[in-house]
C-alpha cells in the first residue's frame, strides 16, 4: 500500500499558533507546544512549523522555542522562519528538527540554501514556494509572505530550486490559503511537469478527498492548516487528524 | 549509558528525547572518553556521506569508534546516514566510509520513475527475527533518504521496504546494527525501537 504523508502545518506569530486567509486575517488557534502534543497522540506524519512574525518584529529563528517544539515531537519537522545562515541552520537541525524550509532565502541568500544541501543531504532541503495568480491570470511566485514578488516565470524558478539541491517543494497556494475549498490543482501538475522532488500541495485543503485530488495532480504528499484546527459546522478551534483506518480506506486505497 | 556520538550531523536531541521517553540514559558526546565509558553507542545522521565521514575525521572520532566496535565489540546503532556510514563507501561522495560490514550505498534507482528523495512512512518487512523487532507489529517507519545501503550479503539484512523496488533498510552484523529509517521520529514503532535496543 502506498501511503500518502499528511501534514499538518502550525503557523507561528509571534510565539502563538496561528491560521491565515489568503495569508491575512491571522487567527489565533493556541499555544504552538500544545498543538505539538496533541500531533503527537495522533501520530500524525509529519509536521511543517512556519514562523511568520514579520521581520520587523523578528530577525533571527526563535531557537528557544525551536528547541521545545522540538524536544515535544516524536515525529519528523520541517521549520521555516527567518533562517538566513548556515550556523541557524546548523543550531536548527541539531536541536532535533529534519528539514530546514526556505522562501525568502531561497532568492535572496541562495548560497545558504546550497550550503544545507551540501552538508546535511538535499531531504533536508524544503522550498516552500508561495504562489499567487495576477488579476490578468498570470502565476506569480511571492516572498516575504507575500509581501514581495519575485520576477521569475515557474519554469526559471524551478530550475533555480534544482540549482539550489533542495529535496522537496512545499507549495502554497496564496489565493487558497484558509479558504478549505481545495488545492489549486493545475499549478501542482504544472510544477510537477518540470522538477522529480516530492511536491507537498499546501492551501485550500478542507477534506481527504481534495488529498486525493491533489495527488492525482502530482503531489507527494498533502498538507494542511485550517482543516485540521478548526472542527464543526462553526469552525470552532479543536485539533483533529484523520486516523489511520479512515486515511487508508478514503485516501491510500483510492490512489 | 548510550553514548550519542556527536559529529555536528543529525537531529541529535530527538534521539536523546525518545531514549529518554523509554526510560534510558543517552549522553550526545564527541569526548573519546565519554565513548569509550559508555555501554552502547549510537551513531545518528541527516546529511550527505561525503560531509559526515569529513566531519567524523575532523573530530578525531574515527579511530576510537574503530577501537570501540571492531576491536571491543560495543553494540552500535547507525540511523540512516549514520547506517550508510558504516558501509565500505557511497555513490554520494568519494570517502571511503567506516566500512565495518562489507556493502556499499547506492543511489535509489529512480528509473521507474519514482520520485526521489523517498519520503514518508513505509511498511518493514521483518526478512529475520531480530532483538529489535520485539513486540512490534505492522511495523511503520519514517523514512527520508536519497541513497540506500546494499550490503554483499542478504545474511545480514533483517528488514526490507518497498519504494518502486525492494530495498535493505536494516541489518545486523554481529554487534553492528543499523537501519535506514528514522526510529527517533516513528512514534510508537520507535519508542519500542529504542526499548528493545537499550534491552540488548
Amino acid at each position: 500500500m502506498r501511503r500518502i504523508r499528511v501534514i499538518p502545518v502550525i503557523l507561528i506569530d509571534n510565539g502563538r499558533a496561528v491560521i491565515t486567509r489568503q495569508f491575512g486575517n491571522s487567527v489565533y488557534v493556541g499555544d504552538p507546544i500544545n498543538a505539538i502534543k496533541i500531533f503527537n497522540d495522533k501520530e500524525v506524519d509529519e509536521l511543517i512549523i512556519l514562523d511568520i512574525t514579520s521581520k520587523s518584529k523578528r530577525q533571527e529563528p526563535d531557537f528557544e522555542l525551536i528547541g521545545k517544539l522540538a524536544s515535544e515531537s516524536f515525529m519528523p519537522i520541517a521549520y521555516g522562519g527567518h533562517i538566513m545562515h548556515i550556523g541557524q541552520a546548523e543550531r536548527i537541525i541539531s536541536s532535533g528538527v529534519e528539514k530546514i524550509s526556505f522562501n525568502t532565502s531561497l532568492f535572496n541568500m541562495p548560497e545558504t540554501v546550497q550550503e544545507v544541501s551540501r552538508r546535511y543531504g538535499k531531504q533536508s532541503v524544503v522550498a516552500s514556494i508561495d504562489i499567487t495568480r495576477t488579476m490578468f491570470g498570470k502565476l506569480k511566485i511571492k516572498t516575504e509572505n507575500s509581501r514581495k514578488s519575485v520576477d521569475l516565470s515557474i519554469k526559471e524558478c524551478v530550475n533555480k530550486l534544482t540549482g539550489l539541491g533542495v529535496g522537496e517543494i512545499f507549495l502554497t497556494s496564496i489565493d487558497q490559503d484558509g479558504m478549505m475549498k481545495g488545492y489549486q490543482y493545475h499549478v501542482i501538475s504544472e510544477f510537477k511537469e518540470l522538477i522529480n522532488v516530492p511536491i507537498i500541495a499546501s492551501g485550500g485543503a478542507g477534506s481527504i478527498d481534495d488529498f486525493r485530488k491533489a495527488i492525482d495532480a502530482g503531489a507527494s504528499a498533502v498538507a494542511a492548516g485550517a482543516m485540521f484546527y478548526f472542527k464543526g459546522s462553526f469552525n470552532s478551534v479543536l485539533i483533529n487528524y484523520p486516523d489511520q483506518k479512515v486515511l487508508t480506506e478514503k485516501l491510500y486505497n483510492r490512489i | 549509558m548510550v553514548s550519542i556520538v556527536d559529529y555536528g550531523i543529525g537531529n541529535l536531541l530527538a534521539i536523546r528525547n525518545i531514549i529518554s521517553k523509554v526510560g534510558g540514559n543517552a549522553v550526545i558526546t564527541d569526548d573519546p572518553v565519554v565513548i569509550r565509558k559508555s555501554q552502547k553507542l549510537i551513531l545518528p545522521g541527516v546529511g550527505a556521506f561525503n560531509y559526515g565521514m569529513e566531519q567524523l575525521k575532523k573530530k578525531g572520532l574515527i579511530d576510537v569508534l574503530n577501537e570501540e566496535v571492531l576491536m571491543k565489540g560495543k553494540v552500535v546503532l547507525g540511523l540512516c546516514l549514520g547506517a550508510q556510514l558504516i558501509t565500505q563507501k557511497s555513490d554520494e561522495g568519494n570517502m571511503p566510509g567506516l566500512g565495518w560490514i562489507p556493502g556499499r550505498t547506492v543511489r535509489f534507482n529512480s528509473e521507474a520513475g519514482l520520485v526521489i528523495p523517498h519520503m514518508g512512512w513505509a511498511e518493514v518487512e521483518f526478512v529475520k527475527t531480530s532483538p529489535l523487532w520485539k513486540g512490534i507489529d505492522e511495523a511503520r517507519f519514517y523514512f527520508t533518504h536519497s541513497f540506500h545501503f546494499e550490503l554483499n550479503s542478504t545474511e545480514y539484512i533483517t528488514g526490507v521496504c518497498n519504494y518502486g523496488y525492494k530495498f535493505p533498510c536494516s541489518f545486523e552484523y554481529k554487534n553492528i546494527f543499523g537501519v535506514q529509517f528514522h526510529p527517533e521520529k516513528s512514534h510508537q514503532f520507535g519508542m519500542k525501537f529504542f526499548k528493545n535496543y537499550l534491552d540488548l
